[in-house]
């Protein structure tokens, strides 16, 4: 049965969520071969074969953390030779898209971005889009080379299909091409404890109607009485009030949880274009008016400063 | 010496505007109007500043696109860039991301450069990936995703904001950079700059121009295939209820109907 390449989006080990959806999408096409750049790969590789990976290629060298993007190519590159595969799939992070599209030039193949979807085709693999803001679905398929496809977090469910999961060494020479831009700092984000926006079930957004960074506890407390994750609109992050991070919409996060909640925020079409695949919507807004509306399946008018306090109590005491 | 800088600029339809596929798959160009990307303001307006702390520095903007993208460099020119180069062929309808990147690449190198400076997305495919092909194709350093950048000693130096980190970076010149919409506000056009922009020079170039054949460009030679699009459902209407002093009693109860709590 033919291979497929799955790039482990990691942290020194802990694989992120995204990459076991890969997992799931790329047995739909063949045999999942992982490839895992950086420290870690044996605690990955566990993980992994647990999602299904046949196989884990593991590499780690300095210039992958020394040097932007570039050692990367060329260590997924090593495994692209070594498998010969018959799709590579990556996680649409900003790298794994830059990764990717690299790797598509090197290797005379066609890319998609983005997928929210991936199935089995008698042409290969078909991908979902989903583009205007999400006002359209597409299916699309790579007609030249082999299919290079990155694909969204929350595309697919994350499946138990135990595997071997052989760690093997994945011999690795860095060009000195690929190191032209120096990673001269790293300065950590801190975690704020909450889940991660894009992977979580539910998040709590607070746009411009928060009014100021000392309110956004309010939009916190919610979003913690449920377990969610917080977002801001591009209104409230430019206003310096919530990180950037944390921005839901076209030039922020494109989140897709089983519940969203917007607290004053509009709805324009560049935050639209972030959230409205959610499965369920509501939102908090004083207009009743606001665009948000259009897209709710339920919706207060009313003061996000009365109505979310109430919410959030409601939901503690609910919960018990 | 002068610094060249290449800013790549994409016209692309209005988001606002009611968006929709051609016939055969493409972007509907016709039905909405069509601008400069507004996260290519962004690009512009950083050549801006790079320039303007420059001793001599020359900002050509360039784009790939139909006859009415014109208007995307007219704009950039009304910011206050030098000259702009329009690649238009009919072979170019249907053109994906690799072979839009190879035209770039090719018209980029006709052009001349130190710094090619691009936005971190367009505001209609929105893939975020052309700056890493270019840098791919051309053979140069990738500096991409910029919430802040600046050019000095022959080096570009910049802050790439990530999920986990913040990075600051480094490459020698010739890059290819891309900045993000944190990079700093985009000015507008004065009247000045606008009357300017009439008289600068706009050059048009043709496939034949760059020396490049149809085979990987168009829709026919796209390495990408659009099989189907559909519309996506609206959503069916929601309940929307006013505040009465109850309203957060009420979300909790649907909420809990849906089993979020
Ligand atoms: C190229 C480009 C990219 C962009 N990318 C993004 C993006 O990624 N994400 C994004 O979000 N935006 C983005 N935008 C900006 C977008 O167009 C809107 O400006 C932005 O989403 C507005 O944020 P908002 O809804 O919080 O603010 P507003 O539009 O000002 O809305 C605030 C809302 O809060 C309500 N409100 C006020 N007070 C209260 C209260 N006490 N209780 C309840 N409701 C209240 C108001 O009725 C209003 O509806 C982008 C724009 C451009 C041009
Ligand atoms: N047709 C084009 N002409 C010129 N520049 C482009 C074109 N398409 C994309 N770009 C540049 O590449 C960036 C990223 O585009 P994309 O990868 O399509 O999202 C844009 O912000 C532009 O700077």
């Amino acid at each position: 049965m033919a291979e497929v390449l799955v790039y482990v989006d990691h942290v020194d080990g802990a694989v992120r969520k995204p990459t076991l959806e890969l997992l799931t999408l790329a047995r739909r096409i063949g045999e999942p071969v992982a490839v895992h750049l950086g420290p870690g790969a044996e605690a990955a590789a566990a993980v992994l074969a647990e999602h299904g990976a046949v196989r884990v290629l593991a590499a780690d060298a300095p210039e992958f953390a020394d040097y932007l993007v570039a050692p990367k190519v060329d260590a997924l590159q090593a495994a692209y030779d070594a498998v010969a595969p018959a799709a590579v799939l990556v996680p649409s992070s900003a790298e794994g898209k830059e990764i990717a599209a690299r790797l598509a030039v090197r290797v005379g193949s066609g890319i998609i971005t983005d997928a929210v979807d991936v199935e089995a085709g008698d042409e290969g693999p078909v991908a979902t889009q989903s583009v205007f803001a999400a006002a359209f679905t597409t299916r699309s398929r790579v007609t030249k080379g082999t299919p290079v496809i990155t694909v969204k977090p929350n595309s697919a469910p994350v499946e138990a299909a135990p595997a071997a999961g052989t760690v093997e060494q994945l011999t690795v020479t860095v060009a000195d091409g690929s190191k032209g831009t120096k990673v001269v700092s790293r300065t950590p984000r801190e975690s704020s404890g909450r889940p991660e926006l894009t992977e979580a079930a539910i998040v709590v957004s607070g746009g411009r109607g928060v009014g100021g960074a000392e309110n956004f506890p309010i939009v916190e407390g919610l979003a913690d009485s449920l377990g969610a994750a917080v977002g801001a609109s591009r209104a409230a992050v430019d206003a310096g009030w919530y990180p950037h991070t944390n921005q839901v919409g076209q030039t922020g996060k494109s989140v897709s949880p089983q519940l969203y909640i917007a607290a004053g925020i509009s709805g324009a079409i560049q935050h639209r274009a972030g959230m409205q695949t959610s499965k369920t919507i509501v939102a908090i807004n004083k207009d009743a008016e606001a665009p948000i509306f259009e897209l709710v399946d339920y919706g207060v008018v009313g003061d996000l400063f009365e109505v979310v306090p109430q919410l959030t109590e409601e939901v503690k005491s609910r919960k018990g | 010496m002068s610094l060249r800088i290449v800013v790549c600029v994409k016209y692309v339809p209005d988001a606002t505007g009611d968006r929709h596929f051609a016939e055969d798959l493409t972007t509907d160009r016709d039905a909405v109007d069509g601008l400069l990307s507004e996260l290519d303001e962004y690009a512009v307006e950083q050549a801006l500043q790079i320039s303007e702390d420059a001793d001599d520095a020359e900002i050509t903007v360039l784009t790939v696109g139909p006859e009415d993208a014109k208007d995307a460099l007219r704009k950039a020119l009304s910011m206050g860039a030098y000259k702009a180069v329009h690649v238009e062929d009919d072979d170019l309808h249907g053109t994906d991301a690799l072979g839009t990147s190879l035209v770039l690449a090719k018209a980029i190198e006709k052009a001349g450069y130190d710094l090619v400076v691009c936005g971190m997305a367009s505001t209609d495919g929105v893939m975020g990936v052309l700056p890493a092909l270019l840098a791919e194709r051309l053979g140069l350093p990738q500096v991409t995703l910029l919430s802040e950048v600046s050019v000095a000693d022959g080096k570009v130096t910049g802050r790439r904001d990530g999920d986990t980190a913040s990075e600051q970076l480094e490459a020698a010149l010739p890059a290819v950079v891309s900045v993000t919409d944190q990079s700093g506000e985009a000015r507008y056009p004065s009247f000045k700059g606008i009357m300017a922009a009439k008289k600068k020079p706009v050059e048009s170039w043709d496939l034949e121009d760059l020396e490049l054949e149809a085979d990987d460009l168009g829709l026919a030679g796209a390495w990408t295939a659009v099989d189907a699009v559909a519309e996506r459902p609206a959503r069916t209407a929601g309940t929307i209820v006013k505040d009465e002093g109850e309203g957060g009693k009420q979300l909790a109860e649907f909420l809990a109907g849906q089993k979020f709590i």
